[in-house]
């Protein structure tokens, strides 16, 4: 490598520059990677003004009409005191955060279909770093859109303008950044080794809606089915979720609930104790679910806030492991 | 092995029952410009994509400076430039941000990237459009930009898969002096592959490639005199009489004599001088006809290589059915 390094300079017009000693090692190639397909990937989203504006645009859209909508029939159904846009703002902040996310890898596709990918296969940086640089720009991308729309957060009709908000705001954002890079990864993951720009969100629909419905962005996850309260706790954004809006609801406190032992965590998953009050009392009856949700810590948070962390940070290491295998499969 | 810029042993890739490349054996020496010649489908681009480390070879070794195509791709990838046939540039950065990408992909020093992006944009006629987005440039600009971008780290070998391809006369005839200036300033190693007879002349040796075989390798003037020697019709005022001389004084054979004459030479650019010297009988015209690359890959194959010049549809209907015709009269 030193060789190269000198020939280099020696083709320079023979000009004395200094033949500085520079580290080839893979560890440098591999920051080399991420470091330009990252900004390259932040560049073509800061270019795209329909990217920004419709990212923007759309959790608006969201929020006022389903937000607004929603709000008396979330009353009756056992959202209580809490008012439905409070409730569902970190429900469309997730749905942001997952669909730049997943969407920012169809990148991939789109470069292979027109050739750039090559010139990035055939360079010696390593391809893992080729992953990892598009799995932050994704990332970035999505926490820039989650940042805009926490803006909204300031404003009377959410949380209002005050230093509480702020700090939950703040908050909130490692939170954005984990969600995003696992939900990158996924995207990765799945774009990795297809080359069908029409499929791409066909299948991530298809993965996408069910995985978005059963987070609990728009409804709170009580009194479900068995089968359905099962597919809610699969699902990895429904921690993601539970997770922002506890935050922008309660405020950061990571130590709450914290089991002393492994029982209450065990009975967690035996639960759904909601549902067997909900059969006793007889529901649908509005009043007394409301009473119910009242004395169950919901519909704010399902789970403690640290088991949210850990389930998405361990979703996260898998997603992430995968995307790069798959990445390094592809072709 | 290693002595050469490029070497090649028994190279073989199949795609399932397919053996586009079928053990392929060449080596292509330091600093010529060396051309692979075949019709579309002959495995061409397959072969640079294993020379370029982007498919693993299914049988045989490959060595591009030294380094083995397989188990050194770093050291491989960092010695070659390259020009696909299809474009690879990011069309929404612009021409220096392209460039920025691929000098730091592949780390040429931050103390000499400018100047050099300078040197390359100015080469290829590109500096006052630095800053727009690919988006809005030519073909032939695009092709450009990615030789420049090909060369920006100083590759030991430079591989352009038919760099000219959909590309207007004018251009292509820019890119064949860049390609031949290149030649001349830097000390680099040039592979290309084209299907247009009348650009592989422009290399210093040729293989014809066909069916993933290489039928022929040699100097484009070599291969040419395979098929015989040049033809030269004359019209003179006395064919009688000149046919009678060049008979007897110029020892050649008359193929013809009927509207003229018609005869074979060894080296026709040195015996028309020779017949001008002093050839009693005053000329009208004449005409020398020298065999090209497309009588070699005929006499060899008994085919002709399809010319795809020949714009669009047309042109694709016709490569579609050369595909699918079995090869006759071999």
């Amino acid at each position: 490598m030193g060789a190269l390094e000198k020939e280099i300079v020696a083709i320079e017009g023979g000009k004395a520059v200094k033949p500085v000693e520079r580290k080839s090692s893979a560890m440098r190639w591999a920051m080399r990677g991420i470091y330009i397909i990252w900004l390259r990937e932040f560049k073509r989203f800061w270019r795209d003004r329909a990217r920004r504006i419709g990212g923007f645009a759309q959790p608006i859209m969201y929020l006022a009409l389903l937000g607004v909508g929603m709000q008396s029939a979330f009353k009756v159904f056992g959202g209580g005191d809490v008012p439905y846009i409070k409730f569902m703002f970190p429900g469309i902040l997730g749905l942001t955060v997952l669909f730049t996310s997943v969407f920012s890898a169809i990148s991939i596709i789109w470069d292979r279909e027109f050739g750039f990918l090559k010139e990035v296969l055939v360079s010696p940086v390593p391809r893992s770093s080729v992953a990892l640089g598009k799995i932050i720009g994704g990332s970035t991308t999505a926490l820039i859109q989650g940042a805009i729309f926490l803006i909204l957060a300031f404003t009377p009709w959410v949380y209002g303008f005050s230093l509480d908000t702020l700090w939950k705001v703040l908050a909130v954002m490692p939170l954005i950044i984990l969600l995003s890079l696992s939900l990158t990864s996924l995207g990765v993951a799945v774009a990795a080794r297809m080359t069908s720009m029409e499929g791409f969100p066909i299948i991530m629909n298809f993965l996408l809606m069910p995985m978005f419905f059963l987070s609990g962005a728009f409804f709170p996850l009580q009194g479900l089915p068995r089968w359905m309260d099962v597919l809610t706790k699969i699902d990895p954004l429904t921690y993601g979720v539970d997770a922002l809006r506890g935050i922008m609801l309660k405020g950061l406190d990571l130590a709450a609930g914290m089991p002393g032992n492994i029982a209450q965590f065990a009975a967690w998953f035996k639960d759904p104790e909601i549902l067997r009050i909900g059969l006793e009392k007889g529901y649908p009856n509005p009043s007394a679910l409301s009473s119910m949700a009242r004395q169950a810590t919901l519909p704010v948070q399902a789970h403690p806030l640290w088991l949210d962390v850990l389930v998405m940070a361990g979703f996260g290491a898998f997603l992430f492991a995968l995307a790069l295998w798959q990445f390094n499969r592809a072709e | 092995m290693g002595e050469h810029a490029v070497e090649v042993e028994g190279l073989v890739r199949k795609f399932g029952d397919l053996v586009a490349v079928d053990g392929v054996t060449f080596e292509v020496r330091r600093g010529e410009v060396f051309g692979f010649l075949g019709p579309n489908g002959a495995g061409k681009t397959t072969t640079i994509n294993m020379l370029c480390t982007l498919l693993t070879p299914t049988a045989g070794r490959a060595t591009v400076d030294g380094f083995d195509v397989v188990r050194q791709k770093r050291e491989v990838r960092q010695r070659i430039g390259l020009v696909f046939q299809d474009p690879s540039l990011d069309d929404r950065l612009t021409a220096n941000e392209n460039l920025d990408f691929h000098a730091v992909v592949y780390a040429v020093p931050q103390a000499v990237r400018e100047k050099r992006k300078r040197e390359l944009l100015e080469m290829v006629d590109l500096l006052d459009r630095a800053d727009d987005l690919v988006i809005t440039f030519s073909g032939g600009m695009k092709r450009r930009l990615e030789i420049a971008r090909g060369l920006l780290h100083h590759p030991r070998v430079l591989f352009l898969d038919e760099p000219t391809i959909g590309l207007d006369p004018q251009t292509r005839k820019y890119i064949w002096d860049y390609v031949a200036d290149l030649k001349k300033r830097e000390d680099i190693t040039i592979f290309l592959t084209t299907h247009y007879m009348e650009e592989a002349e422009h290399c210093d040796r040729i293989a014809i490639i066909d069916h993933g075989r290489i039928i022929a390798l040699d100097t484009s003037e070599n291969l040419k005199n395979m098929v015989g020697g040049d033809i030269i019709r004359i019209k003179t005022d006395d064919d009688a009489r000149a046919e009678e001389l060049l008979r007897e004084k110029y020892r050649v054979n008359i193929l013809e004599d009927k509207d003229c004459l018609c005869f074979e030479v060894e080296r026709g650019e040195e015996f028309i001088p020779r017949l001008f010297q002093d050839f009693d009988v005053s000329i009208q015209s004449i005409n020398l006809h020298r065999p090209t690359l497309d009588d070699v890959f005929l006499k060899l194959t008994g085919r002709e290589i399809r010319d795809e010049e020949a714009d669009g549809f047309m042109a694709d209907m016709r490569r579609m059915v050369t595909r699918v015709r079995p090869p006759f009269a071999r």
